[in-house]
């Protein structure tokens, strides 16, 4: 049940976090079983997950922006149609997930304030600009291909409403990755100005998407607890080759260059990729990127120019709870 | 390198679909406009979710118009190379969104009148415009629900909102009068039953407004002086600079495909 | 000025005629009719259904999981109740 009524303050982890029940949350964790919203669960498994859940909400409504950069320059009404409605997805599945992350007791204002003043943090992913149409093509292609591959495992996420949300982004996503890989098909088979396009977009995408997996596995911080509580199924190193290795070939497909020309293929069949620019990671998520605070400031400002109406849908809605009230008065 | 507009011929049939056309298409891309930046996340959906029904219906009358005109026009064409004065969209639709009040307001204004509109064409004689309408009156049906909800409370929620609604309604009350007009080209169509005459629907139109802004304690703006040219292509200075966008990659890059 | 933390509503649709009500998450909205709006702008954007119950979160009564032991173990002892506990020769017949 997604309530946050249940999820008071007085949870029972501010109970003397015992062994005994620590012991008994681990071994229904190892039975596979899921975890509800007022089950009782470490405090630690609780602030973990309202980190991730947060944090991939907040990704899903920054991440409206650079494609929504281009709804009303779609080249065609058929890709405008489809580019909205692939960003109105993106906002749907932010609201699913702050919807379960709410249900670990932080309400969705906090959050959202708490992204706004930068204390929580977005997919660096998105503070890259979208410069062509091309690049809507290899986000769709990419930045969507990324995003399923470390999203299908968590529709098994050891945490019920997080592993529900999951399973209804993932279903609803399946059409964004077609919808990119289309887009550069179309420009890749186009004029030779349109190809070098998606040639340039791949360019640009390529290692920042690689990036989307976070940090080499022995640099990650967070893995060990998370992949003993399920909330984790697979380390950012596998998931980035499994994302390479089914890449590969698509690019191939599409007649363009991934740009590692030292990317070799081994005798397992693995694309073995050059070393990532982790410098460059660390600067964007530090807020140095080409677009941390133009992201920012769209979205203060989408909350700040909003708060007038939300408080006249609060004001009416007010009015009207009372009037029956008053005229019971009278 | 740009590419040049098509040449559209408008007999009847044709201009009368590209107007209805070009009203959902400028209506729709102006919602688009929202998409990242709505007052509450539920609105972002609520905007494109109205959005994609506008341009969806402009896809569908385009192509009725292409299939009429027979002269190798499609709907991209249509809608990527025309220039500023071959659109024949209401001044209304291509007003920018201002505040969520203004969005709101013309959504209403508008929405209120093509779901009469739509409805009343369902009995039209042309099989094409009576289907497409049958889709089209379902849309505006839930864009007035969703409109009129929002009038009320921007009007009867805190002064701030009640100010600035009341603005969007005076402002915008001056395009409002476009949608009943009939000129020559139509009439005829009228007449063949094809068509549906606007300015019958317009006492009903009239009630639906003045109710609704009556609930959300809102004035019926006084001004009757109309403002009118967007049926011959006579614009207001916003739907240039709207087309230069839409319009920006088919016209920087000629004959491509997308 | 802070925002008014807006009302959490749940959200259950009827999918298809015959089916009962579901829940499938939630959203917010300063009221019942708006809430109405969202869930239907929201959760069936798909044709995902037919019909819509929107309840303020804060109206449902939920059973303690930490009770669970005493809300539902005592059924399962209850074999009685499943018509497998009982033996009917094969050459009776589905019954």
């Amino acid at each position: 049940m997604y309530t946050q009524a249940l999820n008071t303050s007085d949870g029972d982890d501010r109970h003397v976090e015992d062994a005994t029940r620590s012991a008994q949350f681990q071994a229904r964790i190892d039975a596979d079983e899921r975890i509800e919203p007022n089950d009782w669960m470490p405090a630690a498994y609780r602030k973990t997950l309202t980190r991730q859940i947060s944090q991939h909400a907040h990704s899903e409504i920054v991440g409206m922006l650079p494609e929504g950069n281009w709804i009303t320059r779609a080249p065609s009404l058929r890709r405008k149609a489809a580019l909205l409605a692939k960003v109105q997805d993106e906002c749907g599945h932010g609201l699913y997930l702050y919807a379960a992350a709410e249900t670990l007791g932080t309400s969705r204002e906090e959050m959202v304030d708490a992204m706004l003043t930068g204390k929580s943090r977005y997919s660096s992913i998105f503070n890259y600009p979208t410069l062509t149409w091309a690049d809507i093509g290899a986000i769709g292609w990419l930045v969507d291909g990324a995003a399923i591959m470390n999203q299908i495992p968590l529709c098994r996420c050891s945490y019920g409403p997080y592993a529900r949300a999951m399973i209804r982004v993932c279903k609803e996503e399946s059409f964004h990755q077609r919808q990119g890989f289309e887009i550069m098909l179309t420009l890749a088979r186009g004029t030779p100005e349109q190809k070098a396009m998606a040639q340039n977009a791949l360019d640009r995408w390529w290692w920042p998407v690689l990036m989307m997996f976070g940090p080499p596995d022995q640099a990650s911080q967070h893995s060990d607890t998370s992949t003993k509580w399920k909330i984790k199924r697979f380390s950012n190193d596998e998931l980035r080759q499994k994302f390479i290795d089914a890449t590969v070939p698509q690019a191939q497909f599409l007649g363009l260059t991934i740009p590692d020309p030292g990317m070799t293929q081994d005798a397992e069949g693995h694309w073995r990729y050059s070393e990532i620019d982790w410098t460059e990671f660390k600067q964007v998520l530090a807020g140095n990127g080409p677009c941390n605070r133009d992201r920012l400031a769209a979205r203060r400002k989408a909350h700040d120019d909003g708060a007038w109406v939300r408080e006249a849908a609060a004001a009416y809605a007010a009015k009207r709870a009372n009037r029956p009230v008053a005229q019971a008065a009278e | 390198m740009t590419a040049a507009s098509i040449q559209v011929s408008e007999p009847p049939l044709v201009l009368y679909t590209l107007r209805r056309a070009d009203d959902a298409l400028i209506l729709g891309h102006r919602l688009s406009e929202w998409c990242g930046h709505a007052p509450a996340m539920e609105e972002d959906m609520a905007l494109a979710n109205m959005g994609l029904d506008l341009i969806g219906q402009a896809r569908e009358l385009y192509i009725y118009a292409a299939k009429v005109e027979g002269k190798g026009n499609d709907e991209d064409k249509f809608a990527y190379l025309r220039d500023v004065r071959q659109y024949r969209n209401l001044l209304l639709v291509e007003q920018p969104n201002g505040d969520f009040a203004r969005t709101m307001t013309r959504q209403f204004f508008y929405a209120v009148f093509a779901d009469l509109y739509w409805r009343a064409m369902m009995m039209s004689r042309d099989a094409t415009l009576a289907a497409i309408a049958a889709k089209a009156e379902k849309e505006f049906a839930y864009h007035v629900r969703h409109s009129s909800e929002w009038m009320i409370r921007l009007g009867d929620g805190t002064d701030e909102s009640h100010r600035r609604v009341q603005i969007a309604a005076d402002d915008l009350w001056a395009f409002t009068g476009e949608m009943f007009v009939v000129d020559d080209a139509e009439r005829g169509l009228i007449d063949a039953g094809i068509a549906v005459d606007p300015a019958s629907l317009r006492p009903r139109w009239l009630k639906t407004i003045s109710e609704v802004l009556s609930e959300a304690t809102l004035t019926i703006p006084q001004n009757d002086w109309m403002q009118k040219g967007g049926r011959i292509g006579h614009h207001t200075e916003h739907l240039g600079h709207l087309l230069s966008e839409l319009q920006s990659l088919q016209r920087s890059f000629p004959g491509a495909t997308w | 000025m802070a925002t008014p933390n807006s009302p959490l509503w749940e959200v259950f649709i009827r999918s298809r005629n015959g089916l009962a009500h579901k829940h499938v998450g939630s959203l917010h909205a300063a009221d019942a009719t708006l809430a109405l709006q969202a869930a239907r702008d929201i959760y069936t954007r798909r044709g995902e259904g037919l019909s819509i119950w929107v309840v303020p979160s804060s109206a449902i009564t939920a059973s303690d999981p930490s009770e669970k032991g005493m809300m539902f173990e005592p059924a399962e002892s209850k074999i009685y109740r499943h018509p497998t506990f009982y033996d009917v020769p094969d050459e009776v017949g589905h019954m």
